[in-house]
């Protein structure tokens, strides 16, 4: 059953942005077609054009600067680019909606969600429609719990998943035929996107409109989308069928694309290798404090009574959503800030050691950051940064020997040892995560803090970094701590494993038993969310 | 200096050795490669200080008022030379004399004072009979007094002065058929800007009084940014007791009345250069203070600082390499305003009368000839002008550092 014209037809598109005086293409000949009723992915890399194109569609890109110099979009066979203001305004928040990846910023944190929700009912409708009743249907229709009460709520009382609920509301306020979905899952917490992935699939199916979904996520794509079109550099590389192309990818990228998840096996859990560092019942807790005299009223417990141990050679995966309190144990194991509850290290109680007196011992554990472009001086060359540590802990080197120490370590972690003197805006992001690797691999550790080292790159580069990591453990006997959300990089790369909540560990053990035969509840529905992208119905995720 | 010639030993970029080997041609993952050819290879900029310098250079006023400022200060550098009572070089009797440099006894040329002058017509004549003098373009130092002005003192500008006045003046000095001069005014010594009422000449009080105080205000400046980012650092990276402590001393020092402290101290103090200097000082510094702290607070959380923590890297060697940095562009940014408002408080003292002492060149004190001698117009009017151009080029330079180094901001 064909529609007479499609929802959505973009021909020929090129959409070049103005920058120094110069044009620069980047959306080039890009064609596709949206039909009623379907679900549409737009999947690339950070930088393929996949957001500039969906903004396209309802001309919402900043106008002097952009500029279209080929092709067409026709929205039920009317030109987008040649509409008037008042026509793309009956369009937008009509016709057309948009939901966006941060849903804090989205929304105006000065007025009540029934008040956005409203105005964009009146404005489409007028005051009238916007009716109190209205307004809860909608709440409840996203699934909000108890929607009559929290009318008056404002943004800052909601949580991510919620507020995103609300844009989802708004969005579906006037029915559209076609939602533009912008990463709406990507700053949620797996459980929770997993929970809205399931309510958009839900209420497109529902309402019977169509939806371009776009995403970085391969697996969110999988899960929601009847047809997928993969961008790469603003160019379509591959479009059709989600399960023709996922089945049988054509082009290279797309097969890089599919290839690029974390592979491989960590090595089986050694009880009998030595225990590098470990911590009992390890407490960080933050006083919360009131009032003139500043008495401490309560605390925020970021990690309370936490128990691991790393051995040599191994990992332990620690995974938990974001608050949990695993990036705070990270930097508890390493002391950088202040925690109670003994934490050994080779052998050695470091609990009660000052700054100066775990200065030497620093050589010996080190710790990678998620952000490679905040981890690295801008204004130090690669040298400056990898050698940085060789300076610090007083070996007793000469330039000429440090300079072959950082050439080693830059080797190791994959780079080009003659880019020694540039500086870090040069690199990619994949690159200057190997940097901030070579970093604390110069100091030849041997337990390695890694604290979500693959969340801020691109899939295709996460895998690298992931085999790079097992490749430096291998040869290194390493004890790593890895840190992440990110239940596939973990499951890649961790023997044992430390399921956290608010603080606490839900389960621990083996990692290999773990994901098999998960006995929380918890940590049932994290891996459900994080493997399959299914919501299990339990009260043990929140919204 | 030696940071950027070191780093260009590293570099082996000029090395025949490294070149002559391969290890250039590797081409492991690929960076996007340096296209630009660096116009000056001394100086190596990061790509964010080009944007700045390029930032400024668009910024045609503010360009222009440094272009205009560096002439003024090199010349005011090389007042002496310039505006002076006795001649760069002298050739006497066979015998090559830098009056400049050297302070030569009057006997040298038949006379008996400690000390030659040479605007002396005795020592004049005797130097010209004997060999020659290059005079510089203006023939007073900042105190030299005019002998015979034309008019009681203060004199106006020679190319005010009426064609009899001139003829009078002339005839005093001993210049015969002075009634048949054509243009008597241009046969007087010039006065560009006229005298003030010590018979100083105004240009050189003038070029003077702007060398001491760009000097004095770079000084303080410095200094004063020296100990704001000192203690600024302190507070802002250990925070704390510590940042606590010092924001309430802080407080309660920086709301104590400035004006009326100094006009205690200096009538306590004999006033000098780095009298003054000291007592600015004290309240000075405490601007950059609040700002550096702010920067610090926020630097010391960057993931780079923690990773540098971890490291093993020392609170010192921290607080220089990777938070420093940070910090220097705020305070770079408010340097030109900082020189500014210590030039202006100089001044405001010199104008009450509580800054440097007497005879010493200042625009204040030349300020306050002018107010109390508004029929000689030419006084006030030359001063304030200096120091309006002085205070407005600086100013337009800090508004150009300042979006120079504004990442929103672009010129184009």
């Amino acid at each position: 059953m064909r529609a007479e014209a499609p929802l959505i037809e973009v021909r020929n598109l090129s959409i070049a942005f103005a920058q120094a005086g110069e044009r620069k293409a980047v959306v080039e000949r890009v064609s596709f077609r949206l039909e009623k009723g379907r679900a549409m992915a737009l999947v690339g890399e950070s930088g393929s054009g996949k957001t500039v194109t969906a903004q396209a569609i309802v001309r919402l890109l900043p106008q002097p600067a952009a500029s279209y110099p080929t092709g067409e979009i026709l929205f039920r066979g009317r030109d987008v680019l040649k509409m008037k203001d008042a026509e793309l305004r009956e369009m937008r928040g009509g016709a057309v909606t948009m939901v966006f990846q941060e849903p804090m910023t989205s929304l105006n944190p000065l007025h009540t969600i029934a008040r956005q929700i409203g105005e964009i009912i009146a404005l489409h409708h007028g005051r009238a429609a916007a009716t109190k009743a209205r307004i809860v249907e909608l709440l409840s229709e996203v699934g909000i719990v108890d929607p009559a009460s929290r009318l008056g709520a404002f943004p800052h009382q909601l949580s991510g998943g919620q507020r995103q609920r609300v844009m989802i509301a708004m969005a579906l306020a006037n029915r559209p035929d076609l939602l533009i979905a912008d990463e709406p899952t990507t700053a949620l917490d797996v459980t929770v996107q997993a929970q809205i992935l399931t309510l958009l699939k839900d209420l497109q199916a529902k309402l019977g409109m169509a939806m371009l979904f776009i995403t970085h996520d391969l697996n969110v794509v999988r899960k929601i989308a009847d047809d997928v079109i993969v961008m790469q550099k603003g160019e379509i590389v591959e479009a059709g069928r989600m399960a023709n192309v996922f089945a049988n990818p054509q082009h290279a990228y797309t097969r890089a694309l599919l290839a690029a998840e974390p592979k491989g096996d960590p090595p089986p859990a050694d009880k009998s290798a030595p225990a590098i560092a470990g911590a009992k019942d390890l407490r960080v807790w933050f006083p919360v404090k009131r009032g003139l005299l500043r008495r401490t009223v309560g605390y925020v417990k970021a990690v309370d009574g936490v128990s691991l141990e790393v051995r040599e050679g191994e990992t332990v995966g620690v995974v938990g959503e974001s608050g949990s309190g695993k990036t705070t144990l990270g930097l508890a194991m390493l002391r950088l800030i202040r925690s109670d509850g003994p934490i050994a290290f080779l052998g050695r109680a470091i609990d009660g050691l000052n700054s100066r007196a775990m200065r030497p011992l620093r050589r010996d554990m080190q710790v990678v950051f998620q952000d490679p472009f905040g981890s690295l001086s801008p204004r130090m060359s690669v040298a400056e940064i990898v050698e940085e540590g060789l300076i610090a802990q007083g070996t007793k080197l000469t330039a000429g020997e440090r300079r072959r120490v950082v050439e080693r370590a830059l080797a190791d972690t994959g780079l080009d040892p003659s880019s020694l003197d540039r500086y870090p805006h040069e690199f990619s992001g994949g690159q200057r995560q190997r940097i901030a690797i070579a970093r604390a691999m110069a100091l030849d550790p041997k337990f390695v803090v890694l604290d979500e080292p693959t969340s801020a790159l691109d899939v295709s580069i996460q895998a690298q970094i992931v085999d790079l990591l097992r490749e430096l453990q291998k040869r290194r006997k390493l004890a790593y701590l890895f840190i992440s959300h990110d239940l596939r990089v973990v499951r890649a790369l961790a023997s044992e494993i430390v399921v956290m909540r608010r603080g606490r560990v839900v389960e621990s053990g083996e990692a290999a038993q773990v994901f098999s035969n998960p006995r929380d509840e918890y940590t049932r529905a994290l891996f459900a969310a994080a493997f399959a992208n299914e919501a299990i119905p339990t009260g043990a995720v929140s919204q | 200096m030696t940071e950027l010639t070191s780093r260009q030993d590293v570099n082996g970029r000029n090395d025949p050795r490294i070149k002559s080997g391969d290890g250039r041609d590797v081409s492991g993952e690929p960076a996007p490669p340096q296209e630009r050819k660096p116009e000056r290879p001394w100086l190596r900029l990061s790509p964010m200080n080009r944007r700045r310098l390029d930032n400024f250079r668009r910024n045609k006023r503010g360009a222009w008022s440094l272009k205009i400022f560096l002439v003024l200060f090199v010349c005011a550098l090389f007042a002496n030379f310039i505006a002076n009572d006795r001649p760069i070089v002298a050739y006497y009797k066979g015998e090559l004399l830098f009056p400049v440099f050297v302070d030569y006894p009057e006997d040298k040329f038949g006379g008996f004072q400690a000390q030659a002058d040479f605007r002396d017509p005795f020592v004049a004549d005797e130097v010209n009979a004997h060999g020659w003098m290059i005079w510089p373009p203006i023939h007073f130092a900042n105190s030299t007094t005019i002998l015979n002005p034309p008019t009681p003192l203060p004199t106006p500008p020679t190319w005010l002065l009426s064609d009899e006045t001139c003829r009078v003046a002339l005839e005093k000095r001993g210049v015969k058929d002075a009634a048949a001069v054509v243009f008597p005014c241009r046969k007087l010594e010039p006065l560009w800007l006229g005298s003030d009422q010590d018979g100083h000449d105004i240009v050189a009080r003038l070029l003077y009084g702007f060398r001491i105080s760009v000097l004095f205000g770079l000084t303080l400046a410095g200094i004063s940014s020296v100990i704001g980012v000192f203690a600024g650092a302190v507070q802002g990276y250990f925070g704390g007791w510590l940042d606590l402590a010092m924001q309430r001393v802080i407080e309660i020092w920086s709301s104590l009345p400035h004006l009326y402290i100094l006009i205690i101290l200096s009538a306590i103090l004999a006033p000098s250069f780095f009298v003054l200097l000291t007592i600015l000082l004290l309240f000075s510094w405490v601007s950059l203070v609040h700002l550096v702290r702010a920067e610090f607070l926020r630097a010391r959380n960057f993931e780079y600082v923690n990773a540098a923590r971890a490291l093993g890297v020392s609170n010192t060697r921290i607080i220089i390499k990777h938070v420093l940095p940070n910090a220097m562009v705020a305070t770079l940014t408010f340097l030109p305003f900082i020189v500014n408002s210590s030039i202006s408080t100089l001044t405001s003292l010199d104008f009450l009368g509580l800054g440097m002492p007497p005879g010493f060149p200042s625009l204040g004190e030349l300020l306050l000839q002018g107010k109390s001698n508004l029929s000689a117009p030419w006084i006030g009017l030359s001063a304030f002008a200096a120091t309006a151009l002085m205070l407005s080029l600086l100013i337009f330079i800090g508004e150009a550092v300042r979006d120079a180094f504004d990442p929103r901001k672009t010129f184009s």
